[in-house]
C-alpha cells in the first residue's frame, strides 16, 4: 500500500458528558511516509489523537468530532487497514494462541487470499526478527518485547500505509525496548508507511524522526518542528509536563544511608516461582521445627544466594529479565517458598512491628514472630514487609484513596484484636496524602487515577503500616519524570528513617540516585553484591 | 486443574489429537444426545465401559484425564448420590440416617444417573484434551458456517482466560502482602475471595477492552468477507473416528436391549 498521509483540519474529540474537549482546533499536515514523535503533558489527549486516527474510536452522537481528520484522504473509520495501531500493553498486542494464526489474523479480516497470506506473514516476521519463531509456538510463551513486535508483524502483514503506536515500550526492560525499536525502525524503512509514536522517554526516538508535534494541556498543538527546534524550544514545557526530554535527569538530594543493622540474612539461597503442594508446606514446617533445613523439590530459578538486608540503606536488584529478580523479591518478602539455604529474619526484623498498632495497644508489645520468613502470616508480614508490585492495580483492595491508604493498619489492628486509635490513623492518612500529592483525590477510586498516581498510592499504602523492610518492583517502569524525582526523594527519606529498601530496577539512573548497595541475579555478575558507586 | 486449553499435551500428539476437531465436536455431541435419550443404567454403563475400553486401544488413559478435570468427575459422583438422595423412595430402605433417606430403587436410579453422567463427560473431556480450541473455531465457522465474528471473538476471550489464572495468582500475592488472606473467619475469607474477584473482573474487562481494540484495529467486523488461512482438512481417520463412535453407541443399546433393559427417555 502507498504511505498514507494524515491530515487535521479543526479536529477535536469532546467526550460526551465532559465539561472540556479532550483536544480543539488541531491543524496539522503529516505528509506520507513522514516520521512524527507525539509529545505532550498526561491528560493532553495524545492518546484519544492516535485512537482517532486508527479510526478505533467512534462518534456515536455526531457531536463529539469536531472539524475533520482524514487518512489517506478517507475518514478514519473507513480506512481499515490502512493504518496499524500499536497499545502499550503487550498483551492486547497479541489476540490468538498461536504465532502464525496471529500475524494472520489481520489479512484474513481484509479478505486476502490464502497463499498470499501465508507468504506475508513469513516475511512480516523476518522484518520484526522473530523468523526463528516456530509458527505453531504458543504466543503466551514470549517475552514483553517479542509480543510487542508480533503485534508489529500483524500491522505490517495487512500492508499498511501508516504505523501508530501508543508508547509501544513503555512496560519493556532496555533489551525489549531495543528490540522493538529496531524492529518499527526497520519495517518502516522497509516500507516506507508513515510513522507516529508517542512516548515519554524522548531520547529513545527523538534522533530517528523527521518531526515532533506537542500537544499542550490546554488541548492545541504549542510546537511543531523538526526534532532539534522543538526539543530546544520546548524543553522548558516538557520538563514542567515530566516529558523525559534527553539529556535531562530530575535534580535529587545526594543519596543517604541510615542506622544500619542486619534485618534479613540469606546463605546459599535457591529461589522457585513454584508453589509447594500442602504435603511439602507440612514437611518443611516439620523439618524446620526439628532444626533441619529443609528442601523443597521444586525447580530453581537462581541458586546461591547470599546476602544481608540492612536497615537504613537501599538495596538494588540488578539482572536480565527472567533471571529471578521478581522470584527474589517475592521470597525476601514471604510471598515465595525457598527451595534450599538459609533464609532468616534478623531479631530486630522479628521483633518489630507496626507501629500503628502499638501505638494503638498503647505499649510496646511487640510480637516476635519465628525467623522463618516464609511461614509468618500475612498480618504478621504486613506490619514487617511492605510490597509494591510493578501492577499498582493489583494491589488495590478499598473503594476510595482515603480508604486504601487506612486500610493496612485497620487490618492489622482487627487481626490482633487490638483498638485502632483513630485519630492518630487520621493523622497519618491525611501527612501521607498530602506527601504523596494525593490529598485532592482522597474520595477518588483507586483505579480512576492516572498511571503516575496510581504508583504513588500503591507505595503510600505499604507504607502506611511503616514497615521495616519496603521491596519495590520496577517502581520507575513507564513513570513520568516528575513521578520518578518523588520517588526518589521518597526512598530516600525512607532510608534515612533507617528502613530498608529494595527495589528491583532496569533503571541505572534510579539506582545511581539512590546509592547504598546492588546485587545481581543472573548475568555475568550473578550472585556479586556491589557497592553503587563502584558499578 | 490444569486449565490453559491451548497448552500442548500428551494427548493432543497423539492420534486423536490429529483428527479433525470438527468431527470430534459432531461425534461428542452425538453421543451426548444418545445417552439422554436413554434412561437405564445397562445401555449407559455398556456404552462407559466401551468408552474405557476404546479410549485405552487409542492410547489415552481415562483416569488421567478425569484426574486432570477432577471437578467434572466430581460433579457426576455428586450427581450420583444426590439423585440416590432426592427421587422417590420405592423398594428397601438400604440407607437411614437422620433425614437421609436412601432405597434401592433410589440407590439404582442414582446410579444409573452416575453412569451416565460418566459416560457423558468422557467424550467432552477428550475433545477438550485433544483439539486445540483454534481448530475447533475453525472448524465451527469454516465447516458449520456459524457466523466467524462470534467465533473468533469467543477464541480471543478464551486466551484472556489462561491469563486469568496467572492474575489470579499474582492479584493473591499482592494481597497477601497487604495482610489479607490469613487464618480468618469463613466471612472474612469469603470477602477477601470476592474483593479478589472483583479485582481479577476489572482486570479483565480492560484487558478486553484494549483486545477488541486490537481486534479493530487489524480490520476485524469489517465489511469485506473474511478469508481464512487456516484450511480445515477432513481425512479417512475422521470417517473412521466418526463410524467408530456411532458403532460404540450401538453397541451399547443393543447389550441394553439384549439384556431387556432399554428404556428410552418417555418410557
Amino acid at each position: 500500500m502507498q504511505p498514507a498521509g494524515i491530515e487535521a483540519t479543526d479536529f477535536g474529540w469532546h467526550h460526551p458528558g465532559r465539561a472540556q474537549p479532550a483536544f480543539s482546533g488541531l491543524n496539522f499536515v503529516i505528509e506520507p511516509g513522514q516520521k512524527v514523535l507525539l509529545l505532550g503533558a498526561s491528560g493532553a489527549g495524545k492518546s484519544t489523537l492516535l485512537h482517532a486516527m486508527a479510526g478505533v474510536i467512534h462518534d456515536d452522537d455526531g457531536e463529539t468530532q469536531l472539524g475533520s481528520l482524514t487518512v489517506g484522504g478517507l475518514a478514519p473509520a473507513e480506512a481499515r487497514g490502512v493504518v496499524g495501531l500499536m497499545q502499550q500493553d503487550p498483551e492486547s498486542s497479541v489476540v490468538l494462541a498461536r504465532v502464525g494464526d496471529d500475524v494472520a489474523f489481520g489479512p484474513e479480516n481484509l479478505g486476502v487470499a490464502r497463499e498470499e497470506i501465508w507468504r506475508r506473514v513469513e516475511e512480516c516476521l523476518r522484518v520484526v526478527g522473530l523468523e526463528d519463531l516456530d509458527l505453531n509456538r504458543s504466543t503466551s510463551a514470549l517475552s514483553g518485547g517479542q509480543k510487542q513486535r508480533l503485534g508489529l508483524a500483524g500491522i505490517l502483514v495487512m500492508h499498511p500505509g501508516a504505523l501508530l503506536l501508543d508508547e509501544p515500550t513503555a512496560n519493556l526492560d532496555p533489551a525489549g525496548v531495543e528490540q522493538v525499536r529496531r524492529a518499527v525502525l526497520d519495517a518502516q524503512a522497509a516500507t516506507g508507511a508513515t510513522l507516529v509514536v508517542i512516548e515519554h522517554r524522548v531520547g529513545i526516538w527523538a534522533e530517528h524522526m523527521d518531526r515532533v508535534i506537542v500537544l499542550g494541556s490546554n488541548g492545541g498543538i504549542t510546537h511543531d518542528g523538526a526534532p532539534e527546534t522543538v526539543l530546544r524550544e520546548a524543553r522548558a514545557e516538557l520538563i514542567e509536563a515530566g516529558v523525559w526530554v534527553p539529556d535531562y535527569l530530575p535534580q535529587t538530594p545526594q543519596p543517604v544511608t541510615g542506622k544500619q543493622t542486619p534485618l534479613v540474612s540469606a546463605q546459599d539461597l535457591s529461589i522457585t516461582r513454584a508453589y509447594p503442594s500442602r504435603k511439602q508446606r507440612k514437611q518443611r514446617a516439620r523439618d524446620l521445627a526439628a532444626g533441619q533445613s529443609p528442601v523443597l523439590e521444586l525447580e530453581p530459578v537462581a541458586q546461591g544466594i547470599s546476602l544481608q538486608v540492612l536497615s537504613g540503606e537501599h538495596l538494588s536488584i540488578l539482572g536480565p529479565n527472567g533471571a529471578g529478580k521478581s522470584t527474589l523479591a517475592l521470597t525476601l518478602a514471604g510471598l515465595l517458598y525457598p527451595v534450599s539455604g538459609r533464609l532468616e529474619a534478623e531479631e530486630p526484623l522479628r521483633a518489630s512491628s507496626s507501629l500503628m498498632g502499638d501505638a494503638a495497644s498503647g505499649s510496646r508489645s511487640a510480637q516476635t514472630v519465628s525467623s522463618d520468613i516464609a511461614s509468618w502470616q500475612p498480618a504478621e508480614l504486613a506490619s514487617r514487609i511492605g510490597l509494591v508490585f510493578q501492577e499498582p492495580e493489583q494491589q488495590f483492595i478499598r473503594p476510595t484513596v482515603r480508604e486504601e491508604l487506612e486500610f493496612g493498619p485497620r487490618q492489622i489492628a482487627r487481626i490482633r484484636k487490638s483498638p485502632l486509635n483513630e485519630e492518630e490513623l487520621a493523622e497519618r492518612t491525611d501527612f501521607l496524602l498530602q506527601r504523596l500529592r494525593l490529598d485532592t483525590l482522597q474520595d477518588a477510586n483507586p483505579f480512576t487515577l492516572s498511571g503516575g498516581e496510581k504508583r504513588r498510592l500503591s507505595v503510600a499504602s505499604a507504607l502506611t503500616t511503616a514497615p521495616a523492610i519496603v521491596v519495590l518492583d520496577e517502581p520507575t517502569f513507564g513513570q513520568d519524570a516528575k513521578t520518578w524525582a518523588e520517588l526518589v526523594v521518597l526512598i530516600r527519606e525512607l532510608v534515612e528513617g533507617g528502613t530498608a529498601v529494595i527495589s528491583i530496577t532496569h533503571d541505572m539512573d534510579f539506582v545511581r540516585a539512590l546509592g547504598g548497595r546492588a546485587f545481581s541475579v543472573g548475568g555475568e555478575r550473578a550472585g556479586q553484591m556491589r557497592r553503587v558507586g563502584q558499578l | 486443574m490444569n486449565i490453559d486449553l491451548f497448552a500442548d499435551s500428551v494427548e493432543k500428539q497423539g492420534a486423536i489429537g490429529r483428527l479433525n476437531a470438527g468431527v470430534k465436536l459432531l461425534a461428542t455431541l452425538l453421543m451426548t444426545l444418545a445417552l439422554i435419550l436413554v434412561k437405564d443404567w445397562v445401555s449407559a454403563g455398556s456404552i462407559l465401559l466401551l468408552e474405557l475400553i476404546a479410549l485405552r486401544a487409542v492410547g489415552v488413559h481415562p483416569l488421567r484425564l478425569l484426574g486432570r478435570f477432577w471437578p467434572v468427575l466430581f460433579g457426576a459422583l455428586l450427581s450420583g448420590w444426590s439423585t440416590a438422595l432426592l427421587v422417590e423412595k420405592t423398594g428397601r430402605v438400604v440407607l437411614e440416617i437422620g433425614f437421609l433417606l436412601v432405597t434401592t430403587d433410589s440407590l439404582a436410579t442414582g446410579f444409573a444417573l452416575m453412569l451416565r453422567g460418566l459416560a457423558m463427560v468422557l467424550p467432552g473431556l477428550l475433545l477438550i484434551a485433544t483439539s486445540d480450541p483454534t481448530d475447533i473455531a475453525d472448524s465451527l465457522a469454516q465447516t458449520a458456517k456459524l457466523p466467524a465474528r462470534f467465533v473468533l471473538a469467543a477464541l480471543a476471550a478464551l486466551r484472556l482466560v489462561g491469563l486469568m489464572f496467572t492474575e489470579w495468582n499474582a492479584l493473591g500475592q499482592a494481597r497477601r502482602a497487604r495482610g489479607l488472606g490469613g487464618r480468618d473467619n469463613p466471612w472474612q475469607t469469603l470477602k477477601t475471595v470476592g474483593g479478589q474477584t472483583f479485582a481479577l473482573l476489572v482486570q479483565a474487562i480492560r484487558r478486553g477492552t484494549r483486545l477488541s481494540t486490537t481486534m479493530e484495529a487489524r480490520g476485524f467486523g469489517g465489511p469485506e468477507p473474511r478469508t481464512w488461512a487456516r484450511q480445515v482438512t477432513y481425512s479417512r481417520g475422521d470417517l473412521f473416528f466418526f463410524l467408530g463412535c456411532l458403532l460404540l453407541i450401538a453397541a451399547g443399546y443393543s447389550i441394553s436391549a439384549a439384556a431387556g433393559e432399554l428404556t428410552f427417555l418417555w418410557q
